[in-house]
């Protein structure tokens, strides 16, 4: 399998603190990649540097045999890497379609005036786009709820809703930010098989932040383990079980 | 689940075109018909110009800052700037373009104010809150300044003021109250209409995803930046026409003072008081703010007779209105739109309930 994503030397400082440093690896196309690593270890700093939310000190990337220097979030965004945010980042006042609407705003291409005036070619994009979130709705089970402001939904169909929202624009990479943080056993078997069918049936590759071991295992053949913003190990689930620095990194360490 | 996914892969391009028939809600036709052919027939000179006339231009003013303010977002205190614009803009034209007609100026009129919303937009990509509502401000003080500062903007004229040139379609005087009344319903059924397409668009969606999380927007591939200045340049267009038909088809003679802070704060409490982002609001804050002081006057005279001077009922008003856009602010911040809604809610559950 080739690779789909380079991380070379990436390193990261906020205000002189050091939140990533001189961090490679690669993630190939079509795997489920685990980032795990104990609170603070810099997770959420990656992913927020490989969608251009943070630009990175130091170090490149690689996307799709691409060189990205310092993408924005546009660009990340055109060039297909999807993204759910660990703190819900949802559109709390719209509607759960019109949430997932949102999401195929990169394959809009009829123009404001087209819209204000109704015109055939923004009316036809209007019912393609109505059809995919309803396609998207159903695959998520979220048809309930179509109507309803996300912003009175449970945490975990709200976390549903996100993944919408990313997955609606077909990612080829995908970014999940502990996607089944604050869910019950059930709700988290759940939302693993969404992503294994995501993974599987559309082929998106994707990069998953996770503290529950066990869902890691279930899911991911790949796992990179980061502590203190340095890669501590790199590999399948068992080779990094068994490696001494991730056990170090873990012990004693408050996660959850 | 596979035959599911396996569709959300077709492609976008393939949808053949079908035209969807739109139905026409009773309500919707009847209140056209009211508007357009009741209303001229049956009301009086003072209530076409005194009381609808302001009232449709309010409302249509609301709408234009509702789409900046209630849909994406970003607050302004210079709407009235924007209606001096257009104003002056579509005085200029006429006078200046010979032959132009009515339509055209005031489209003119409008392109013109949406450009320099456009420009005075620019600084939303890095100012939020506050300070873009203190750049705003300022641009509500320049542009007062500018129209009133040089005689080229009003011809020169001694007194200052624009007033209304040929009020004309198509070889019609459009002079009359009722002419200029058709006028004003006219571009307000027109814009609302272009304003309800425009939210429920990709565009109207773009906005509001800035208005509720902006860096989320800009991850999921909205450029936020772009959709920002789109958003002052359509406020500023619905602006620019409203100040035009409130200089012409309302005051007749018009100057830079017309457009000051005091409209620009009129104009946000219609959306406050109505509903942000919401269409109707604008329509119902706007009855709201142009009736409620002829209600007062009336109940003012009812109550104390001839013992109230008019003085000390305005400042009731003003009293009234303050303490009316705290509590919203407060209590309703989805506007009287939103509590008219709720009731109707009741009601309609109302016999379930027992
Ligand atoms: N915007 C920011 N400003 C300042 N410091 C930050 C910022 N974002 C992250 N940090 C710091 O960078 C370090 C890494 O944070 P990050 O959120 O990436 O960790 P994480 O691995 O996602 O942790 P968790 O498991 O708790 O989500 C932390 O020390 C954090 O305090
Ligand atoms: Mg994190």
């Amino acid at each position: 399998m080739s690779t789909l994503l380079e991380v070379r030397n990436i390193s990261l400082s906020f205000k002189g603190v050091k939140a990533i440093s001189d961090l490679s690896f690669a993630v190939r196309r079509g795997e489920i990649c685990a980032l795990i690593g104990p609170n603070g270890a810099g997770k959420s700093s990656l992913l927020n540097i490989l969608n251009g939310v943070y630009r990175a000190d130091a170090g490149e990337l690689v996307f799709d045999a691409e060189r990205l220097h310092r993408p924005h979030p546009l660009t990340a965004a055109r060039l297909g890497i999807g993204r759910t945010f660990q703190n819900n980042a949802l559109f709390k006042n719209m509607s759960v379609l019109d949430n997932l609407l949102t999401g195929l705003s990169r394959f809009q291409r009829s123009f404001f005036i087209e819209q204000a005036l109704g015109l055939p070619r923004a009316r036809r994009e209007a019912r393609v786009f109505a059809e995919r979130a309803e396609q998207v709705l159903e695959f998520l089970e979220l048809q309930p709820w179509r109507d309803v402001a996300v912003g009175s939904l449970a945490y975990g169909l709200q976390k549903r809703v996100e993944l919408g929202r990313a997955l609606i624009a077909q990612p080829t990479l995908l970014l999940l930010d502990e996607p089944m943080a604050g869910m019950n056993a059930e709700e988290k078997q759940e939302m693993s098989r969404f992503i294994a069918d995501i993974n599987r049936d559309l082929g998106a590759t994707v990069i998953l932040i996770e503290h529950d071991i066990k869902v890691v295992m279930d899911l991911c053949a790949h796992v990179v383990v980061l502590d203190y913003g340095r890669k501590v190990g790199d590999g399948t689930p068992a080779e990094v079980q068994a490696n001494p620095d991730v056990i170090a990194a873990y012990l004693g360490t408050v996660h959850g | 689940m596979t035959t599911t996914t396996a569709r959300l892969t077709a492609s976008f391009d393939d949808a053949p075109l079908t035209l969807v028939r739109r139905r026409w809600p009773l309500g919707l036709a009847l209140l056209l018909l009211v508007a357009f052919v009741a209303l001229p027939l049956l009301g009086d000179d003072y209530w076409l110009n005194a009381i609808l006339i302001p009232f449709l231009v309010l409302s249509l003013a609301g709408l234009g800052l509702n789409l900046l303010t209630g849909y994406t977002g970003q607050t302004s205190v210079g709407a009235a700037g924007f209606m001096a614009v257009g104003a002056f803009a579509t005085y200029g034209l006429l006078l200046r373009v010979p032959g132009i007609p009515l339509p055209l100026a005031l489209v003119g009129g409008g392109l013109i104010a949406a450009f320099l919303g456009m420009l005075f937009g620019i600084p939303s990509a890095r100012i939020k809150g506050f300070y873009l509502m203190v750049t705003t401000l300022a641009a509500q003080f320049f542009i007062e300044w500018v129209f009133a500062k040089f005689p080229w903007f009003y011809n020169y004229a001694s007194s200052g003021t624009i007033s209304a040139p040929r009020l004309e379609l198509f070889g019609y005087s459009l002079a009359s109250p009722v002419g200029r009344y058709l006028l004003t319903l006219s571009c307000v059924v027109l814009l609302t209409w272009v304003a309800v397409n425009l939210v429920r668009s990709q565009t109207g969606r773009n906005w509001m995803a800035i208005r509720d999380m902006d860096t989320a927007a800009a991850v999921i591939g909205i450029p936020v930046d772009r959709y920002k200045r789109l958003a002052f340049a359509v406020s500023s267009f619905y602006l620019g026409i409203a100040g035009a038909l409130w200089a012409f088809a309302y005051l007749g003679t018009a100057s830079a003072g017309s457009f000051d802070i005091n409209r620009s704060f009129q104009i946000l409490f219609i959306i406050i008081i109505g509903g942000m982002g919401s269409i109707a609001g604008n329509f119902v804050g706007a009855a709201f703010i142009s009736l409620m002081p002829i209600f007062l006057n009336h109940a003012g005279q009812w109550l104390f007779g001839g013992n109230v001077d008019a003085g000390q009922l305005q400042n009731l008003q003003k009293i009234l209105f303050g303490t009316l856009i705290i509590v919203f602010l407060i209590k309703e911040p989805e506007g009287l739109v939103r509590l008219v809604g709720n009731l109707r809610d009741r009601l309609r559950t109302w016999p379930l309930r027992f």
